[in-house]
C-alpha cells in the first residue's frame, strides 16, 4: 500500500465527516425542540472528532509538512473530496435527517471494514467510530419512522427530502482507481457490495414506514475529483474565514 | 526511587485530575490513562479519548500538563491512542457506584454486545432506584450520555451510555 494512496483515502473520508460536522453545527439552536437540538449537535461533535483523527493521519501519511488544520483551513473548494451528499444544506429538518441517515448507513459499513485492517491507527479510529455511528443510525432511523408515519405534512416533507437528495447517493458506491486499490488491500468493500447494502437497507426501511425509494436513476458524480455543488463554497467561506483573514492566527 | 515507583507516583498525581464533565470521577478511574513512558528528557503520557470528538479532551490535555509541571516535570508530551478503543467496560464497579451517587445512571451491560451498546436493558433511576424509566433523548448533556426520565419519581436524569 502506497502511503500517498492511504493518505488520499483518509482525506476523502475525513472530508465527508468534516463537512457533515459543519452542517450539523449549523443545526445548533435550530432543532425542533431542545433535546433534539442537543442530539443534532452531538452528532456533529462525533463526526468532527472522526474528521480530526482521519485528517491528522492523512496529513501525517502525506508527509508534506501539512497539518490537519492546514488541510481544513487552507485548501480551496476543488481540493476537498467529501461526497456531495455531505455538503447538502439543512433546507428543512427533514433534509438534515435524510442526509445524515444515508451517510450514516454508508459510514457504518466503511468503519466496520476499516476496524479489521492491519493498520493500527486507522483500525483504532474505525473501532471507536463504529460504536458512535451505531447510535447515530438508531437515532436517525427513529426520525425517518417518526416523520414518515407522522402527519401528512411530515410525510410529504421527508419524502421530498429523499427525492431531492437521491441523485447524490450514487457517489457512495462509485469506484475510481483509488477505490479499486483500497478494495484490493481489503480497506474497502466493492462498489457493487456497497450499492446492494445501501439499497437493501434504505428500501426496506423506507417501505416499512410508508415512504418510497425514488424511481429516478440519474446519479450525479464528481466529488472524488474535487467537483462539488454550489453549497460547498459557502461552507468554506464561513469555515475558513478567520484563517484567511488572519493567516496562522492562534488562540 | 525506581522507575516503577515513579510511574506509580505519576499515576497518583494523574488520579488527582477529575474529569471536567464529571467531577466525582478522575481520569485514571475513567480508564483514559493508557500509559506513562519515560523518554530521555521527556515524559510521555498516553491518553485514550472517551469519544472521538470529546470536547473535554483539550481541557484534560492542559490539566495533565499543568499537574505534572507543578510536580517538577517540565517536558510532558501527551499522545492520544485510539487502539484499543476506550470503552465503558473498563469502568470498575466502584466507579459506576460513584457515578450513580452523583446522579448519573452508570452504563448497563457490556459495550462488546450489540444489545448492551444500544442499551435495551432497563436503566435504573439514580435517584429512587426504580426501573420504570424511559429514554427522552439518545443524546444528553454530553455525547457520552443519554437523557432519561424516571416515571416513578418523575426526575429527569443522565445515563452514561455503553460504548
Amino acid at each position: 500500500m502506497e502511503l500517498l494512496d492511504l493518505s488520499r483515502f483518509c482525506m476523502r473520508l475525513g472530508d465527508s465527516c468534516l463537512i457533515m460536522a459543519h452542517r450539523q453545527s449549523e443545526m445548533c439552536s435550530k432543532g425542533p425542540f431542545l433535546e433534539e437540538d442537543i442530539a443534532q449537535t452531538n452528532l456533529g461533535l462525533d463526526l468532527l472528532g472522526q474528521a480530526e483523527a482521519l485528517l491528522i493521519y492523512a496529513a501525517e501519511l502525506e508527509g508534506k509538512g501539512r497539518t490537519a488544520d492546514d488541510l481544513v483551513y487552507k485548501r480551496p473548494e476543488r481540493g476537498f473530496y467529501n461526497f456531495m451528499l455531505a455538503e447538502q444544506p439543512n433546507t428543512d429538518f427533514a433534509f438534515a435527517v435524510v442526509r445524515q441517515y444515508i451517510m450514516t448507513l454508508y459510514l457504518s459499513r466503511v468503519y466496520e471494514t476499516l476496524a479489521k485492517v492491519d493498520d493500527e491507527t486507522l483500525s483504532g479510529i474505525a473501532a471507536k467510530a463504529v460504536k458512535e455511528i451505531a447510535y447515530h443510525q438508531r437515532h436517525l432511523g427513529m426520525w425517518i419512522k417518526r416523520l414518515g408515519e407522522g402527519t401528512e405534512e411530515s410525510h410529504e416533507r421527508i419524502q421530498t427530502a429523499i427525492n431531492e437528495l437521491w441523485m447524490f447517493v450514487g457517489e457512495l458506491y462509485e469506484e475510481d482507481e483509488l477505490d479499486l486499490k483500497m478494495q484490493e488491500a481489503g480497506y474497502a468493500i466493492s462498489g457493487e457490495a456497497m450499492k446492494a447494502y445501501l439499497m437493501a437497507n434504505i428500501s426496506s426501511h423506507l417501505t416499512e414506514v410508508t415512504l418510497s425509494v425514488p424511481k429516478s436513476v440519474y446519479m450525479t458524480t464528481g466529488s472524488k475529483k474535487g467537483i462539488h455543488t454550489e453549497y460547498l463554497g459557502y461552507i468554506l467561506a464561513e469555515m475558513q474565514y478567520l484563517q484567511r483573514a488572519y493567516p496562522d492566527a492562534k488562540w | 526511587m525506581s522507575q516503577a515507583q515513579e510511574k506509580e507516583l505519576i499515576c497518583q498525581y494523574l488520579s488527582e485530575i477529575s474529569d471536567p464533565e464529571i467531577p466525582v470521577i478522575n481520569i485514571v478511574e475513567m480508564g483514559m490513562v493508557r500509559g506513562v513512558l519515560f523518554r530521555e528528557s521527556k515524559l510521555e503520557i498516553l491518553l485514550s479519548p472517551t469519544y472521538s470528538g470529546c470536547p473535554a479532551m483539550d481541557m484534560i490535555d492542559h490539566l495533565v500538563k499543568e499537574k505534572l509541571q507543578s510536580k517538577g516535570y517540565d517536558s510532558v508530551e501527551i499522545t492520544l491512542v485510539y487502539k484499543p478503543a476506550w470503552t465503558t467496560d473498563w469502568m470498575s464497579d466502584e466507579t459506576k457506584e460513584k457515578l450513580r451517587a452523583y446522579g448519573i445512571a452508570p452504563p448497563v451491560g457490556k459495550a462488546t454486545s450489540k444489545k448492551g451498546l444500544l442499551n435495551e436493558d432497563p436503566v435504573f433511576c439514580p435517584q429512587c432506584g426504580s426501573k420504570n424509566t424511559e429514554i427522552e433523548s439518545m443524546f444528553g448533556s454530553t455525547a457520552c450520555k443519554a437523557l432519561y426520565l424516571c416515571k416513578d419519581c418523575l426526575e429527569p436524569f443522565d445515563y452514561f451510555k455503553c460504548i
